[in-house]
């Protein structure tokens, strides 16, 4: 068995695993038993990684595996991984970890609940390390499909027509996808072999461009639904507000940046001749969305609202970038990704604590619960600094990336754009210190709040290994800068063969 | 000789900051403040050991000032050329930067033992006092533009932090959340401005950026926008930055609220360090201001000759202590920043920078010491405002001894420290420009004229109803005063023409007496008159207020720049675009989606009466079918 697929067997063991559970107690130690055995795999992964790079080995992926499933139309289970893709799985680790400890007091149907998050995951980790195309695709299913029934069943407030809203919109999102899938496929043997589904071969092959025109902002906006981009947003601060925590963490953690990896593997890397002629539209898009998620989020009044339109902003840089089309751009792409998806992950998993006490996300129903749950307080405060672009947290170091990046055009076009959206920070400071300040700091708002507990150990261990990672990556952002930036050539290149007519 | 040794100087206070931060709570309160202590005299010696071997064990035979790069380590690489290192850089700035914020951070340790004595939440005082002190170590040895942006962040936000400490307190966490969003505006200028000077320069490197003979100098760039050149737009840019957080002209505004902090963290954020950052930024970048962008260094001399003049009218009618220092802080960094506007490189065309770094110096000591003494004041009476104070002087005879000798060498009377460096700053703006030379006159008679008002409010007119007698602080806290008001005294004969100048070599400098002598007697009428008003009750200065009525209205209230923010953060920005950004969201957008999903729905009802399942209706369309299809089969056989 090759090391990869262990990445897909060890949910589905899991999942399997807590079938036969009889209870909330067993059901919850199998489902974290699985997860700190996935987590662990994952941080072998990147040392396994790291060591295979050191060594000299310069291949494209690494640790590839490839078995056939469908010959007629030759669909393959390939498998393997590069810096970038390493990285996320890294994140989808760390985050369905936490998820499962933020999630710890589920009580309603605990069994099957955790299945469906597990199963959600799976789907995740399968679309992170395919490189095949319909394989990958397959896996994204995978992933979407549990989340509605998450939201729908375990959710809050108009949880049905959120998971709906969700699912519908997403579904729409995949279907333009599979026509782009389908149509890089019909191209695949332009330069005269047989039609394929692989990654790798396909980006060897020419799309002719009157095929790219047609397909690529297809994929774009498939993928870009899942990362919210505008106007394709509005599925997010509905679905987040009803879903409950450990599937906010999951899917503004991780599903989202399913879009931005898909947008910059398949889209960007298979079809760069369109990429180049149609930036300009989604690069406008992506940074208007940047500071109008950031506007938006200032009026909000639900903690979850906020972090959704602020998910919006983050996402959009996450996009922008990558239509920067420069290596260090692109590299602040996929940091942010890391970076958005813990912090926000860490955000909502604050949110649900807090709702677990106060019994409501409005923020003007609250305030002053730094004086009764200092520890939950403090967290919050260093996620919303994270959020900020603090330095020494990893969202500073991401934006830092990206907007350096993105300066280095040569015409003015890409950096007023990227002093618009650079703009952003400014704005991200006013709604964090807003919500910090009215719902940490100040009096104590309501009696019964001091009669709050705080943070019990399960809910330490998330948070604590969140923000363990933010200011990891934070502190010493090199060894992940560096290992993205090795894996960036092939788009790098493949994005600089273009001949700009 | 090795300095390797210095990046301890930044790293020890952080160190500190992560142990208190996870020990409050577990261990005592008492003794996390003397573990904070303890770390701070330790750097303070280690600051005192490497200026001492800088400046005066320099190699023989070498007659400048080397730039020395201590310590560098790659932290994040982000293209071929650019790329963010850590590192310690000593040259005289520097260096002397080093010793005021150690010297300044140590007292202020040592008076917070005694006057947070009691408070809630002491270690985390302490703790936020080590990550501050960190931050600003760190910014001052930057080898880099972006290291000191990341420290810059980092000290905006220990700023934030210790402005709120009090944080059940509204108007603390009001104060705290406008220092640093107006900060964090201006941050995005500095910001901006790196990108400008990064993408032109190629490199973030000061050594390189700042080298006169260096390729950026002396070619310059041949981009413009709007008829500057971009070197212009950058510097004036990252001046933004650099005056937002030196509370220039019209980005002040956070300053006054930012004393809602604890007393120690104004005198040590808010009086001697944190606010000279942007000073010591465009002394940073001196080179590339005077060769590169001449106009830029005008901007940078304008704003601080208007600040200094506007901060010193507002002073004048402030009644709350804390904000009369905080205006009269504004008015004396804008001493500074105007002090490096009119000057030039090299020599004596350097004077105006070597009398800008000097005044830093010696403001740091005197501005701390009016603070501290604040504090003390303030800690004895339970009041912040001087009408609610008056003859204090017989209860509490160091701080007034000390608080006096502030005084007087803030109003430049020799032979303290104040006179010294206010001199060299006259001195540099009447060789250089007319206008700010006699904006600095009246700004010398006004800043002795508020603080002696304040000092005779205080300490002299009638006695107030105190809620207990007031008493004299411990030693803990009169010892930092005594030293700061030592430092104060002597500091002026500090030879710092000798020690920092523009092109870090020494030149002679002398007071000169035709510049010295009338702005001492303008210092002398400023306190002269404000004895005549204040030292006795006798309602001449409300007979000047109500004369100059107008004025004094605008005044009091800060010329409304507050009500002008307000009006552009409220009714602008929160009314107008975010509040219309999310209806549009929720009502344009979102319905635009929600109405494609309706209309599906409506088609989807409309059209499945169908598919009914009745078998009738199924007959009746297939029995019509047939009929239409035969007439029409019929109707096309004929034709």
């Amino acid at each position: 068995m090759d090391f990869l697929t262990w990445f897909v067997i060890v949910p589905s063991l899991t999942v399997i695993g807590i079938v036969f559970t009889k209870n909330m107690k067993q059901t919850r130690l199998a489902a974290a038993l699985g997860m700190s055995v996935q987590l662990i795999l994952a941080i072998c992964l990147v040392f396994m990684y790291l060591a295979e790079r050191r060594a000299g080995n310069t291949a494209e992926m690494l640790f590839m595996h490839t078995h056939s499933w469908f010959s007629s139309f030759n669909i393959t289970y390939s498998i393997g991984v590069d810096g970038i893709s390493v990285a996320m799985i890294m994140l989808t680790a760390v985050i369905v970890f936490t998820g499962i400890f933020a999630s710890w007091m589920v009580d309603f149907l605990s069994r099957e609940f955790f299945i469906s998050l597990i199963l959600l995951s799976t789907g995740v980790f399968g679309f992170f390390i395919s490189i095949d195309l319909f394989t990958m695709f397959l896996f994204y299913e995978v992933a979407v499909i549990p989340m509605y029934l998450l939201i729908g069943i375990w959710g809050s407030g108009p949880k049905e027509y959120s998971a709906m809203k969700l699912t519908i919109m997403l579904m729409g999102g995949s279907a333009l996808l599979l026509v782009g899938l389908l149509g890089i496929y019909f191209n695949s043997n332009a330069g005269g072999g047989a039609l394929t589904f692989n990654i790798l071969d396909i980006s060897k092959v020419n799309i002719p461009i009157e095929a790219q025109r047609f397909f690529f902002p297809m994929t774009f906006i498939g993928f870009g639904i899942l990362g919210a981009l505008f106007p394709f947003h509005t599925w997010s601060p509905d679905g987040h507000a009803s879903a409950p925590t450990a599937v906010s963490m999951l899917h503004a953690g991780v599903l989202m940046k399913l879009g931005g990896y898909g947008a910059f593997r398949v889209a960007m890397f298979l079809m760069p001749e369109a990429a180049h002629e149609m930036a300009w539209i989604f690069l406008l898009l992506t940074g208007f969305s940047v500071v109008y998620g950031a506007f938006g989020a200032i009026f909000q009044k639900d903690l979850k609202y906020i972090n959704a339109y602020s998910s919006v902003s983050h996402c959009g840089l996450v996009l922008f970038a990558i239509l920067m089309m420069n290596k260090t751009a692109l590299n602040g792409a996929v940091i942010q990704m890391v970076s958005h998806g813990l912090m926000t992950a860490l955000f909502f998993a604050l949110i649900g604590m807090i709702y677990g006490r106060t019994h409501t996300r409005m923020i003007n129903e609250m305030g002053g619960l730094m004086k009764v749950i200092p520890f939950l307080g403090v967290c919050y405060v260093i996620a919303g600094l994270a959020s900020l672009g603090l330095p020494g947290l990893s969202g500073f170091v991401a934006e830092m990336t990206i907007f350096v990046g993105a300066f280095q055009h040569a015409d003015s076009f890409h950096r007023i754009l990227t002093i618009a959206a650079a703009s952003s920070i400014v704005i991200t400071a006013v709604y964090i210190l807003r919500v910090v300040g009215i719902l940490l700091l100040g009096p104590v708002k309501n009696d019964h709040f001091l009669t709050f507990t705080d943070a019990k150990w399960y809910e330490k261990v998330s948070t604590g290994v969140l923000i363990a990672t933010i200011a990891g990556i934070g502190l010493a952002p090199l060894w992940l800068s560096d290992m993205i930036n090795d894996s960036l050539n092939p788009v790098i290149i493949q994005l600089s063969q273009v001949i700009l007519p | 000789m090795d300095f390797s040794f210095t990046v301890w100087i930044p790293l020890l206070p952080l160190i500190l900051f992560v142990f208190l931060g996870l020990t409050s709570g577990s261990i005592r309160p008492k003794i996390s403040g003397y573990i904070g202590t303890a770390g701070m005299t330790i750097t303070t010696l280690m600051s005192y050991f490497v200026a001492y071997q800088y400046f005066f064990n320099r190699p023989a035979g070498s007659e400048t000032f080397e730039k020395i790069i201590a310590f560098n380590t790659v932290w994040l690489n982000l293209t071929e050329k650019l790329q963010i290192n850590l590192g310690v850089l000593l040259d005289p700035i520097s260096v002397m930067m080093l010793v005021v914020i150690t010297t300044v951070s140590l007292m202020v340790h040592i008076y917070s033992i005694g006057y947070m004595n009691g408070e809630k939440g002491y270690s985390r005082f302490f703790s936020f006092l080590s990550l501050f002190s960190f931050s600003m170590l760190g910014l001052v040895v930057a080898t880099n533009i972006f290291q000191m942006y990341i420290c810059w962040e980092l000290v905006g936000v220990s700023s934030y932090l210790l402005i709120s400490f009090y944080y059940e307190r509204p108007t603390a966490v009001a104060a705290g959340k406008k220092a640093f969003i107006v900060t964090r505006f201006a941050d995005l200028g500095f910001l901006i401005g790196i990108l400008l000077l990064s993408f032109v320069s190629g490199t973030f490197d000061f050594v390189s950026l700042t080298d006169p003979q260096g390729a950026l100098i002396t070619q310059g760039s041949s981009l413009t926008f709007m008829g500057l050149s971009v070197m212009t737009w950058a510097l004036v840019l990252i001046f933004m930055g650099g005056a937002g957080k030196s509370a220039m002209f019209p980005l002040h505004i956070w300053l006054p609220d930012a004393m809602e902090g604890p007393t120690p963290v104004s005198a040590l954020i808010h009086a001697a360090t944190m606010v000279v950052a942007g000073v010591y930024l465009v002394a940073r970048l001196f080179p590339l201001y005077v060769f590169a962008a001449p106009d830029a260094l005008t901007i940078v001399g304008y704003v601080g000759g208007i600040t200094s003049l506007f901060a010193a009218v507002i002073a004048c009618t402030q009644n709350d202590i804390k904000r009369v220092l905080a205006f009269s802080t504004m008015s004396q960094i804008g001493y500074m920043m105007l002090a490096l506007g009119v000057s030039g490189y090299g020599d004596h065309h350097g004077l105006g920078f070597m009398a800008s770094m000097f005044h830093l110096f010696t403001h740091a000591m005197f501005k701390a010491l009016l603070f501290l003494a604040a504090g003390a004041i303030i800690h004895a009476v339970h009041s912040n405002f001087m009408t609610e104070m008056g003859g204090l002087r017989k209860y509490l005879p160091i701080t007034h001894i000390t608080f006096l000798i502030a005084c007087l060498t803030i109003a430049g009377i020799p032979p303290f420290s104040g006179f010294f460096s206010k001199d060299e700053i006259l001195t540099a703006a009447w060789e250089h420009d007319k206008f700010l030379f006699f904006i600095e006159y009246a700004v010398a008679g006004l800043t002795a004229f508020y603080m002696f008002r304040l000092y005779f409010n205080v300490f002299w007119g009638k006695d107030r109803h105190y809620h207990h007698t007031p008493h004299e602080s411990p030693l803990v806290m009169t010892g930092p005063l005594m030293f700061l008001a030592a430092a104060s005294m002597f500091t002026g004969f500090i030879p710092f023409s000798s020690l920092v100048t523009s092109d870090s070599k020494p030149f002679e400098s002398h007071i000169e007496w035709m510049i010295a002598i009338p702005s001492i007697l303008i210092g002398v009428i400023g306190i002269l008159v404000a004895m005549w008003f204040y030292k006795k009750e006798n309602g001449i200065s409300e007979k000047m207020a109500g004369g100059l009525k107008h004025l004094y209205k605008w005044s009091y209230n800060k010329f409304y720049m507050d009500e002008v923010y307000l009006f552009v953060t409220k009714k602008i920005i929160f009314n107008n675009i975010s509040r219309p950004a999310a209806w549009f969201d929720r009502h344009v957008v979102d319905g635009t989606m929600n109405g494609i999903a309706s209309v599906t729905n409506r088609t989807s009802s409309g059209i499945k009466g169908f598919q009914s399942g009745q078998l009738q209706k199924y007959g009746f369309v297939f029995v019509s079918g047939v009929i239409i299809l035969v007439f029409t089969f019929i109707y096309i056989w004929f034709n």
